[in-house]
């Protein structure tokens, strides 16, 4: 498949591996002291599992798997009041699919649907404006997640719906943004990383200057990669060369899809519909400031929780995580998934506990489903 | 009076309304106009006697089995709901070794469905049976109102003979035992999702849909040592192997590079961030044979139309025992679990 064959040819991997290895023995790293590097987005965490990356990298070489699932980090409030705006008899609910499994305290969009609720998956907002055309006696409402990828999308749809005068399509917000959740980790006081390797997508929308404080009040190094196999690598190569360096400064590796700037049309779009909230909760890391959008009063007629009076912080009382779950702790790298003494046990994709055994996103999902075992290939 | 001897009756009606469903004139006329003047051979009674000298053989068994078919969109590339009707149950019975003969069908219909459609399906399904060399003998329709289904759902069951000495089973698979795939996969999905028309993906992948008991006679003619087969449909690949290696206790490696898969799937997967591995297919099986007899087996399987793209795989194993592992492009491996739910397209 062009495009994508030449970023996984294994001739050129084999090379990169190699340099890896150099680098990480030059920085003195070892399997008892390792340096540690975050892939921050859950795109790279699931290509690192599907790939085998980390079996191929060396043992002083650790990735630790960030916060970067919009699906995993969602809190169990939000989907009890996604399943309630859902079962309103008049409303269609869309949705993107990795949202329908994500339990709430009660039950999952999957089992409301089951229980009669009209619940559709859709790829994009605009289809969900589009059913909103197409039913104009129903309310059709978006449930609108994800990062700085997906929210000039739902930006978009808001402001084709005001154009149109639409009356009934409404956007449930709960994008997110991905530079407060790093500086929360960097102001962690158990915080071990070494440095990050940054999600391009994101990056593609809002370019490489918000990561700016992360190499100059933190001092961490951090690569903006792309999400093929050898992106990927060679982006750990780069963190790994600064380190080795002494250097911390952000570099580009996506740099054929990813402009420094991003994409202006996009940020202006997102500038016109979304407001930061003052804090918003992340499931397994708890409020993190400024951390979420919300629709600006401007295009409320748009925003769900103003037609279906829920407010963030209003109806949510903070859901505990379950008995010991520990997805904090495997968030910030204080802990290997498998390490949890729910791994597997209490906790496993079929019956998620926490937030990171949800999507293929998580890293404990990742762990369960291509990980678990410590394989060597048999010849 | 035989249905042969006078002149079959005609529906009128342009659409199926309750009236098909109530037992009088217009159902008589519905089973007769539609369906069993098509099926052949024709008259088909409520109840289908049957003898085959096959089943006369010491040794010989009857193998018997049943599916249910409920796909949407009815018609799509490559096939219809009435195609697969026949080929997953004429299917079912080859993969386990059997010759199939007899097929029953009964069809769920929902109120509101055009007649014109309920004529290419049974068209559709004496076509597949004609392919496999199968009649369908028996039958049974039912109508339900407007919301109650989905168009059209079909059950067929399925007869065959098993020749006396044939026993496939996934318990018996070896370490060292090679792992075949017939052809390319994940047609069946990708070709389900592009019809669906939600993702406005603009490609005809056909699905593969097709009846694989002529391949099955020639791989077990050629490899009568041959351990299992399955059809790789609903959860795909993975899931077939999965039960496998779960069943015999043993480990399966397959290799990323090998895996026959159109360029076409492959994109629809990397764009919806699906696993083609766990991808439906309606023509694709897996067998597993004792190495020496791996060669034959292939050269059979290529030598047939279902089996062209026929390829080896992977193997079984003593390591990681009843675990799926597959070697990526990069040297790395990962385990190929089975499928939780329904595989849901990511995010991003």
């Amino acid at each position: 498949m062009k495009y994508a064959d030449e970023f996984r040819d294994p001739v050129a991997a084999k090379g990169v591996l190699a340099a890896i290895e150099r680098v990480t023995q030059e920085i003195g790293a070892t399997k008892e002291k390792p340096v540690h590097i975050m892939e921050v987005c859950g795109g790279h965490t699931h290509a690192i599992f599907r790939y085998g990356l980390d079996k191929l990298t060396p043992k002083g070489l650790e990735f630790i798997h960030g916060p970067g699932c919009p699906v995993c980090v969602l809190p169990m409030s939000r989907v009890d009041e996604c399943v309630q705006i859902a079962e309103d008899p008049k409303v269609i609910f869309t949705t993107f699919g990795d949202a329908m499994r994500v339990p709430g305290t009660k039950k999952s969009l999957i089992q409301a649907k089951a229980d009669g609720a009209d619940i559709r998956m859709v790829y994009s907002p605009l289809d969900a404006l589009e059913l909103a055309r197409r039913n104009p006696d129903r309310e059709v409402v978006f449930f609108g997640l994800g990062f700085e990828t997906t929210t000039p999308s739902t930006a978009l749809s808001i402001l084709q719906a005001d154009a149109d005068g639409l009356t009934n399509f409404t956007i449930f917000c709960n994008h997110i943004t991905v530079p407060p959740p790093i500086k929360a980790l960097l102001d962690d006081p158990h915080m071990i990383l070494d440095g990050f390797v940054g999600p391009g997508h994101v990056s593609m929308v809002i370019g490489t200057e918000p990561y700016q404080f992360i190499a100059r009040d933190y001092g961490k190094p951090i690569v903006v990669a792309g999400f093929e196999p050898l992106d990927l690598l060679q982006s750990v190569l780069m963190v790994l060369e600064q380190i080795r360096d002494g250097r911390a400064e952000v570099e580009n590796q996506y740099s054929r899809i990813v402009p420094n700037e991003g994409n202006p049309v996009s940020i202006a779009a997102c500038e016109k519909v979304y407001e930061p909230r003052p804090t918003f909760e992340w499931r397994g890391l708890g409020e993190i400031d400024a951390s979420g959008l919300r629709i600006r009063d401007r295009y409320k007629a748009f925003d769900a929780e103003v037609k279906f009076n829920i407010g963030y912080g209003r109806n949510t009382s903070f859901t505990e995580e379950q008995e010991g779950c520990a997805c904090g702790d495997v968030m910030t790298g204080r802990i290997k998934p498998h390490a949890c003494p729910q791994f597997g046990k209490g906790c496993t994709p079929e019956m998620p506990l926490g937030a990171l055994m949800v999507s293929s996103e998580g890293a404990c999902a990742a762990y369960y489903q291509y990980g678990g075992l410590d394989l060597e290939p048999a010849e | 009076m035989n249905a042969m001897d006078r002149q079959p009756r005609r529906v009128v009606a342009d659409k199926v309304t309750m009236a098909h469903g109530g037992g009088g004139k217009a159902m008589r006329d519905l089973i007769e106009d539609v369906f069993t003047s098509v099926f052949r051979p024709p008259g088909m009674e409520d109840q289908a006697r049957l003898m085959t000298e096959a089943v006369t053989v010491p040794g010989a068994r009857l193998a018997f089995t049943t599916d249910g078919f409920v796909v949407s969109p009815m018609e799509f590339p490559g096939g219809d709901i009435g195609k697969i009707a026949v080929c997953g149950t004429v299917n079912d019975l080859a993969v386990g070794g059997a010759k199939p003969l007899w097929l029953s069908a009964a069809f769920i219909i929902e109120e509101g469905v055009e007649i014109s459609t309920l004529r290419r399906i049974a068209a559709s399904m004496q076509k597949a049976a004609d392919d496999a060399g199968v009649s369908i003998v028996t039958g049974d329709t039912k109508v339900v109102g407007k919301g109650s289904g989905d168009g059209v759902f079909i059950t067929t069951s399925g007869i065959g003979v098993i020749e006396p000495g044939r026993d496939l089973l996934a318990e018996t698979v070896q370490p060292g035992d090679v792992a075949i795939v017939n052809g390319v996969l994940g047609d069946h999905g990708a070709a389900i999702l592009a019809a669906r028309g939600d993702m406005a993906l603009s490609t005809e992948i056909p699905s593969d849909c097709q009846p694989l008991n002529h391949l099955m006679e020639a791989i077990l003619t050629a490899a009568p040592g041959t351990r299992v087969a399955r059809d790789a449909t609903r959860g795909g690949l993975a899931s077939a192997l999965n039960e496998i290696a779960d069943a015999a206790g043993v480990g399966i490696e397959i290799g990323e590079d090998v895996l026959p898969l159109r360029t076409e799937v492959k994109g629809v997967c990397e764009i919806l961030g699906l696993d083609p591995l766990y991808l439906a297919n309606e023509g694709t099986l897996v067998i597993f044979v004792p190495e020496e007899q791996a060669h034959a087996a292939l050269s059979a399987m290529r030598a047939t139309d279902a089996g062209r793209q026929a390829v080896i795989i992977g193997k079984a194993t003593t390591q990681h025992p009843r675990t799926v592992v597959m070697k990526t492009v990069f040297g790395g491996l990962r385990i190929v679990d089975m499928l939780v739910g329904e595989q849901l397209p990511r995010i991003c």
